[in-house]
């Protein structure tokens, strides 16, 4: 408590312990009222653990919590918790068939006579949203709710509980960069009307952006605090991952382009579907070439209908001078296309089965004579998968859902990869995945186009198109613009979000 | 509120490193041996408590009267693995083989088939019912639940009607082999059982088939992401538990030597219950075939020794659903996973 500065939640030397690990060690953290204070760290730094005990989810092993000088409420005592502190999550904790009125006071409606009165729920919604600005219909189900609208409506739930001080776990993961600046300038407005904010993120320029504060945690141990202002990007990335020099990605301007006589391997003739329509391109041999755009661009639908996870209306995909047929993802990957799906918890993994299963799922039919696919065999791809890409595991028998993120998603390219596919579709390869981890990634898409074959990356990091010898920038579903190697961030921002400059 | 709870777990779930250590190694293994103990302990209670219980002549006759069970909680496991339900199973363990005998005995249907005939009639049908069911929650993507307990009560006035409530007798002898045979002191239907076990078991273990089930069952669009061709397996998945429930009739109708017009009605329950105590999940993708046997086991050594203590008839049907909820939660416990 110096200088005047309310400190709004402290932290002093927690540690936790689970079984024989360390999840966190002697850690201090100083939360001062008004500010924003990120909190980064690689995958398994801690992040998540700290924020477990700065929010009542469990119990540190040792040091102290404290709100405001006090000591944090007893552990079972989640009313009062909700009063210091609340989280939103990347993913959503409204409950979907409900309004989001009865979302904002769910267990506390309000009663007349002993029963719920619905007309005075959806007044005090509409005055708790209209307090907080949220321009959101009270009496929409929430799952309807853009997941914009949808964690401004769980800010305000969290105020109106009297919480000033909200943790964001990686707010920005789901958003368009249009969205992001509105949560930013909403962030600020809330700043000044005395929320303070914890801000989770793997996007450091987004921290350096709404942040005044940053605390990096690696390897469950505190690292640096400081003024956002004094740490460069760079700095904060060496910080992270323990190294000097930042990420290191191929940019493809460094390399030889590709041969003007390659021949496509794959082509793409006026292909509509879902949300994208008219769309023609080529890809050749020994080719990584990037969609960028939106999320509501329609570059995702592109590359699932490509796979097979969709069906166009109109158009034809060709591979290898073949056809595909149409929303069979089966044809798609004897033809020689392997993928990684947007969503690797959604559609990329079975978190419930061990490593083994996971990668030998679409190899399970080339695996031994008449289907044979024996758990020997199976543990083999998987052992080698964690040899050649690096997994951390405990072994092939562990759990998928005990990996963390990076690790999970070498899984879901191993598997991709495991079918020796001419192409390789990526989509968001890099979500949610570490600094290191996303090196990794990277660093495999090179070695698959040094061997020759294709790549397509669709993604939302501007990081993940660097590889690329071209960027196809979509609009709206249009395709509007095409970059060669070497782009500079501002053009393709522009093309992105359709800025004229001129 | 769950959804916020399963958040909440999965959220500091991720980033905690020691998690790396569990759920891996011999652990799976080791819980499709939970029951095991429990098994043998109740064997144990059963040599002490009765004199008779632990005698050849009453275990095999144990096997044989939870045969017909086995083969439903086989085909029942299956669907629960691939994340879907059946209880239209306990009505095909009726309608089809009386279906069968009416065709071939002198006072159905007048078509007086050939026995073979019949008996084939038989799987046919439990084909065709598996089939329907499959085809209105895989293809028209009906509600598994509501579709197969609308298919209960059809199939069961089915039965109810096509025999006018009679019971019917005078099958030929083929009818009854399965149940009355015996090969190596054990009836035909036991061997069946364990064989059709055993095949299940490996190819669920060993063949891609059997893999795909399980990523169907722990996340459907993962799986068809990964090319496997989901509907088709799910929707041959209702096939195959519909012919299995049918032989699960045919063997019921040997060992009781008729068909009654409510033959399996209720039997729906007792099959989630072996399932379920033998660690099949109902959320899908888990459990095993091992498991599943040693639930069907542990459910018939309890029904023998009630009847062999003597419980009075009126009071076994609370006594038994007690014992079930009890194994619930001892199942709990040794297996460690919550039955969700």
């Amino acid at each position: 408590m110096s200088g005047g500065v309310e400190t709004v939640v402290e932290a002093l030397g927690v540690g936790k312990r689970y079984g024989p690990t360390v999840a966190l060690a002697d850690v201090s953290l100083t939360v001062e009222a008004g500010e924003s204070h990120a909190l980064v760290g690689r995958n398994g730094a801690g992040k998540s653990t700290l924020v477990s005990l700065l929010t009542g989810l469990s119990k540190p092993d040792t040091g102290t919590v404290t709100f405001g000088g006090e000591p944090a409420p007893p552990i079972g005592d989640r009313e009062a918790w909700r009063t210091k502190v609340a989280c939103v999550y990347q993913h959503s904790t409204v409950i979907p068939h409900l309004t989001v009125a009865e979302n904002l006071f769910i267990n506390r409606q309000p009663t007349r006579r002993g029963v719920i009165s619905w007309s005075r729920l959806r007044k005090d919604s509409r005055e708790l949203l209209d307090s907080w600005h949220v321009d959101v219909d009270v009496d929409l189900p929430a799952g309807e709710l853009s997941v914009e609208d949808r964690q401004l409506v769980e800010i305000a739930r969290a105020l109106s509980y009297g919480a000033r001080f909200i943790v964001l776990d990686e707010p920005t993961a789901q958003l368009d960069s249009d969205a992001i600046g509105r949560l930013f300038v909403r962030m600020r407005e809330l700043q000044d009307a005395g929320v303070t904010f914890l801000f989770i993120s793997h996007h450091l320029q987004e921290v350096h952006e709404v942040c005044q504060a940053v605390t990096v945690l690696r390897d469950a141990r505190h690292v640096v605090t400081a003024p956002v202002a004094d740490l460069t990007r760079a700095q904060l990335i060496d910080a992270m991952t323990g190294e000097t020099g930042g990420l290191t990605v191929t940019d493809a301007a460094e390399r030889d382009a590709v041969a003007a006589d390659a021949e496509d391997v794959l082509t793409v003739a006026g292909l509509s579907g879902d949300a994208f329509t008219d769309i023609s391109f080529g890809l050749r041999r020994g080719e990584v070439l990037g969609i960028a755009g939106s999320n509501a661009s329609g570059k995702h639908q592109i590359a699932e209908t490509i796979y097979g996870l969709r069906a166009p209306v109109r158009g034809v995909v060709t591979m290898n001078g073949r056809p595909l047929p149409h929303g069979d993802v089966k044809a798609a990957l004897r033809a020689g296309i392997g993928c990684v799906p947007r969503d690797r918890h959604h559609q990329g993994l079975v978190l419930g089965m061990s490593i083994a299963d996971n990668a030998a799922m679409s190899v399970l039919d080339r695996m031994g004579p008449g289907g044979l696919a024996a758990p020997g065999a199976r543990t083999a791809v998987a052992t080698k998968a964690i040899a050649d890409y690096d997994i951390v595991a405990a072994g092939p028998l562990q759990q998928a859902d005990a990996l963390s993120g990076g690790n999970q998603q070498k899984i879901v390219l191993a598997r991709a990869l495991g079918s020796d596919p001419d192409v390789l579709v990526l989509i968001n390869p890099t979500a949610g995945v570490d600094v290191k981890s996303k090196e990794a990634l990277l660093g495999q898409v090179e070695r698959v186009r040094a061997e020759g074959k294709a790549v397509l990356i669709v993604s939302d990091e501007l990081d993940d198109l660097r590889p690329c010898d071209r960027v196809l920038v979509l609009r709206a579903g249009d395709l509007v613009a095409e970059h060669e190697a070497g782009w500079s961030v501002g053009d393709l921002v522009a093309d992105i979000e359709g800025v004229t400059h001129d | 509120m769950t959804e916020v709870q399963s958040r909440e777990r999965r959220v500091h779930g991720t980033d905690r490193p020691e998690r790396a250590f569990r759920g891996m190694g011999r652990l799976p293994r080791l819980r499709e041996l939970a029951l095991v103990p429990a098994l043998v302990v109740l064997l144990i209670i059963g040599a002490i408590v009765n004199d008779s219980f632990l005698t050849t002549g009453n275990l095999i006759s144990i096997l044989g009267a939870s045969a017909a069970l086995a083969l439903v909680v086989l085909g029942e496991s299956l669907v629960l693995i691939s994340g879907k339900f059946d209880l239209s199973l306990e009505s095909t363990v009726g309608i089809a083989p009386a279906i069968g005998a009416l065709l071939v005995i002198p006072s159905g249907f007048g078509t007086e088939w050939h026995a073979a005939a019949g008996i084939a009639t038989i799987l046919l049908v439990g084909a065709v019912i598996g089939a329907f069911n499959g085809f209105l929650i895989v293809k028209l993507k009906l509600n598994a639940f509501i579709v197969t307990l609308a298919m209960l009560i059809v199939l069961r006035g089915l039965l109810v009607g096509a025999t006018e409530g009679k019971t019917l007798f005078d099958m030929p002898e083929a009818f009854f082999t399965l149940a009355t045979a015996t090969f190596i002191g054990l009836p035909i239907s036991v061997w069946l059982a364990l064989v059709l076990f055993a095949v299940t078991g490996f190819v669920l273990r060993y063949h891609r088939v059997g893999r795909s089930l399980y990523a169907i069952g722990g996340n459907r669009e993962a799986a068809r992401a990964a090319g496997i061709n989901v509907d088709r397996i799910s929707g041959l998945v209702f096939v195959v538990a519909g012919v299995l429930a049918a032989i699960g009739g045919l063997v019921l109708t040997g060992y009781v030597g008729a068909i009654n017009a409510n033959q399996g009605d209720g039997m729906i329950f007792t099959v989630f219950a072996a399932a379920v105590i033998g660690g099949i999940s109902l959320d899908g993708g888990r459990g095993t075939m091992f498991g599943a046997l040693t639930g069907v086991l542990l459910l018939a050594v309890v029904e023998n020794l009630l009847t062999l203590a003597q419980v009075p008839s009126f009071w076994i049907q609370a006594v038994y659903g007690a014992i079930i909820l009890v194994s619930l939660m001892l199942a709990r416990f040794t297996g460690g996973k919550p039955q969700t």
